[in-house]
């Protein structure tokens, strides 16, 4: 069980309330002790030490900490830890299997989709939740899927591409 | 950053909220979405001593429209339900237009209608839409429910009318008398912005004559502006290019903006009559005339 009580807290006193919280990431089922204000960006990467998710901007604007909330693409350094008791969560931890790389980061390689590298795990979880829901995006669809996600190395042409081609990857997968 | 400390409770139920809330008195803090309120605490503009989550309330996610024509968004209802709800697109089309430019996909995936209201930000794109259409916030705590119109319920910069136990439990939208039109623009530096200008413009028509108009403005001013002389001028009469023009510019008499890195008061005004003699000349039937 993982255990964090609190955030690397200056003024940490007295008595912290602590909750246990139940969930799933990456398909593995977890329990946690957690401040309730701990966020969930923080039990990601400190207390799971699952580091793919990056903290940015750590002021909803730049997506870098983006994960998959039942599904759904969450900024989750927005989100506090103990709202995903009982609930699912995907990181950039979960696209890859032990042999092979999810289409997503096949994609991100074979179109030179990251420079730097520091928004990718958040580009491809907004990405993964586009391509659940919509298999053949348009480009249109990608750009505004990634809208909530910024790159500053690329500009985001590569990225797209990389998306693209994931999505092609992925259909004709579907249909193998 | 993280916020301050908080006591945190996840109720099951709205009676239960309320009743914590009641027990919270000033120091407690209703959570939705919470994309906002989150990093208002991370800022430490905000340091709420309770926190009631309401997301586990069964029951808030809807959006609907009763039998009447009144349109209700519950307080679970998030932006991207809105966005992708055929049900909106075909019967409001000045929310349908703003759903898509609420903040970025990521955000409307969890942040809700009826949260922003309650953050009250005076940039707030949601306000404008409410207000055009003449909508309320339904309040629910331990005296019962009321209605509260939205123009009397942002009190100020990040204040609404709420009790320190009453949760907001849904957003209301009068049935149209007449055929429902509208929509909402956005001028923003980039996705995720505050507008630079935002303009909502609703309308209800039967035949040719326009029966109701409302019009609201966003960023040109220290809150939301009603521009109530440009809405009532176009009522009782079909729209034509002469009322639209007259139209837009009072409303762009209407706004306050200030000059400032987003744009030249200026440019602001004229990007508002601009955008209401967009949104006007876009309403089936006026397209021809104003084109």
């Amino acid at each position: 069980m993982t255990t964090l009580y609190s955030e690397p807290a200056p003024d940490a006193a007295g008595d912290v309330p602590v909750r246990r919280i139940s969930f799933t990431i990456n398909g593995e089922k977890k329990t946690a002790e957690v401040e309730p204000r701990l966020l969930l960006a923080h039990l990601i990467r400190y207390g799971l030490r699952l580091t793919g998710t990056h903290t940015g901007c750590d002021t909803t604007n730049c997506g870098a900490c983006t994960v998959l909330l039942d599904g759904k693409a969450v900024k989750s350094c927005t989100m506090l830890a103990v709202q995903t008791d009982g609930h699912d969560i995907q990181t950039v931890e979960g696209l890859a299997t032990a042999s092979e790389l999810h289409p997503l980061q096949e994609g991100f390689r074979e179109e030179h989709g990251l420079q730097c590298g520091f928004c990718t795990p958040g580009m491809m979880m907004a990405a993964k939740a586009l391509l659940d829901r919509t298999p053949d995006p348009t480009e249109e669809d990608v750009r505004w899927a990634l809208s909530g996600n910024l790159c500053r190395c690329t500009g985001y042409q590569n990225i797209v591409k990389s998306v693209l081609w994931a999505a092609a990857k992925l259909r004709s997968q579907a249909t193998e | 950053m993280y916020p301050s400390r908080f006591r945190y409770e996840a109720p099951a139920s709205l009676a239960e909220a309320i009743a914590l809330l009641r027990d919270g008195g000033d120091y407690a803090k209703v959570l939705a979405g919470g994309q906002s309120l989150i990093p208002l605490m991370k800022l430490r503009f905000a340091a709420p001593e309770l926190i009631v989550d309401i997301n586990n309330v069964p029951g808030l996610d809807y959006h609907r429209t009763d039998p009447d024509g009144t349109f209700r968004i519950g307080a679970l209802c998030r932006h991207a339900d809105l966005e992708h709800s055929p049900h909106l697109a075909a019967t409001q089309p000045t929310m349908a237009a703003a759903a898509p430019l609420i903040a970025d996909p990521i955000v409307r995936n969890r942040g809700t209608l009826v949260g922003s209201l309650c953050h009250g930000d005076p940039q707030g794109d949601w306000a404008s839409v409410v207000l055009s259409l003449d909508g309320s916030v339904i309040a629910e705590g331990r005296a019962g429910r009321r209605a509260i119109r939205i123009a009397d319920f942002v009190t100020g910069p990040f204040e609404n009318a709420l009790l320190p136990d009453e949760v907001a439990v849904e957003a209301v939208i009068p049935p149209a008398v007449g055929r429902r039109a509208g929509g909402y623009l956005k001028l923003e530096r980039r996705v995720g912005d505050f507008a630079t200008v935002g303009v909502a413009v609703s309308v209800e028509t039967a035949g040719e004559v326009v029966t109701k108009a409302g019009i609201a403005l966003t960023g040109v001013g220290g809150s939301t502006i009603a521009a109530t002389e440009a809405a009532a001028s176009l009522a009782g009469r079909p729209l034509s290019d002469e009322s639209i023009a007259q139209a837009a510019s009072l409303a762009g008499a209407a706004a306050r903006p200030r000059t400032d890195h987003r744009g030249s008061a200026e440019y602001k005004r004229h990007m508002v009559e601009t955008f209401v003699r967009r949104i006007l000349s876009r309403v089936d039937g006026a397209a021809e005339r104003a084109a």
